[in-house]
């Protein structure tokens, strides 16, 4: 196999993986839909998923060290955007903003 | 040509998250070609696998020819977390055996937030495929700009990386808003997360999302016996 056809065959395994995971639960749940249990779930499921994803975003994180501080600014900077205006587009660009002006110009921190 | 009214309002919908699909996939892009992978193969992997954090870490398993039963491994486990989002996921209100097709084929992270979210309870099946098709876009012209421009950004430019934590910590604080005050969630969701990162540290994501689905089940069990007993 040369490089290219390597590089083809892993993007369609990978697609394939992807596409099952995200298409086969809904034949398997779909009798389970109207339960009590899949309700109590699904109200509370995008909450935690999306706090699982941010944690999983900062978790190579250098907590001991100071760099630390460029992100979890950057991160204070949206949640306070975000609790004050509640427009997405103006926190992401802010704590953004805020990330890439403080880790290019301090990177001797 | 005339552009659907419903396109028109979909990429209103999704333009928060354009704005962080775009930076991250010319971030990715430019990964792609550092990688010494070949310009396309940024907007091939984008367009068909569309799921950016897994994505990042095949250009490694790449370039480094890892097995692709590896490959399909590593994939099984990092987008796992996607079987979860059949439980809430509207798929009913879209009516066309291709639009369900695409639309659980474009079931990212942030296509689910949005659809399951408080202000899309009222969305008709079109506004939903159509909000998927501009987040996939976004994500496949972010992927394929930044690799065709990948020489041109000036190394000093770090960081915008951030942007993905940044969507994701507003989907979650708009999310929370839904739950209407319901503390013990993100408590468990942050514990889950917390105990995953220590004790399995390279499989944080499916061993959180395991953890938090048990204790979430666990919780209503509890709950739910409680007052009948009474």
């Amino acid at each position: 196999m040369s490089e290219t056809h390597f590089a083809i065959a892993a993007v369609l395994a990978t697609a394939a993986v992807t596409w099952g995971l995200r298409a086969l639960p809904f034949v398997a749940l779909s009798t389970l839909r109207t339960g009590d249990t899949v309700d109590y779930l699904s109200t509370r499921m995008p909450a935690g998923v999306m706090i699982i994803l941010v944690v999983y975003s900062l978790s190579d994180l250098p907590l001991p060290q100071p760099q630390s501080l460029v992100p979890l600014t950057a991160l204070a900077t949206t949640v306070g955007l975000h609790l004050w205006r509640g427009n997405a587009l103006l926190s992401i660009l802010g704590g953004t903003t805020v990330h890439v002006v403080l880790s290019s110009t301090v990177p001797a921190f | 040509m005339r552009i659907s009214p419903d396109l028109r309002v979909a990429f209103l919908d999704s333009a928060p998250v354009g704005l962080g699909f775009v930076p991250i996939g010319l971030t990715y892009g430019v990964l792609v070609v550092q990688a010494d992978l070949d310009w396309w193969w940024a907007g091939l992997s984008a367009l068909l696998i569309y799921g950016g954090s897994f994505e990042f870490l095949l250009i490694g398993m790449v370039t480094a020819t890892a097995p692709l039963t590896a490959i399909a491994a590593a994939a099984f486990m990092v987008n796992f977390r996607h079987v979860f989002y059949a439980l809430s996921f509207p798929l009913h209100r879209i009516r066309s055996r291709a639009g369900k097709a695409y639309a659980t084929f474009a079931l990212s992270d942030e296509a689910y937030a949005l659809a399951t979210g408080e202000q899309a309870r009222t969305w008709p099946g079109r506004r939903i495929l159509w909000s998927q098709f501009c987040m996939h876009m976004y994500w496949v012209g972010g992927a394929t700009a930044g690799a065709l421009l990948g020489g041109f950004i000036p190394d000093s430019v770090q960081g915008l990386d951030f942007a993905l934590t940044a969507l994701f910590t507003v989907l979650a604080l708009d999310a929370l808003k839904d739950t209407r005050g319901d503390v013990p969630t993100p408590v468990l969701a942050l514990g889950s997360a917390l105990i995953a990162l220590i004790f399995f540290p390279d499989q944080m994501l499916v061993a959180a999302l395991a953890l938090f689905a048990a204790a979430l089940l666990g919780r209503h069990l509890i709950t739910r016996r409680r007052p009948s007993r009474v």
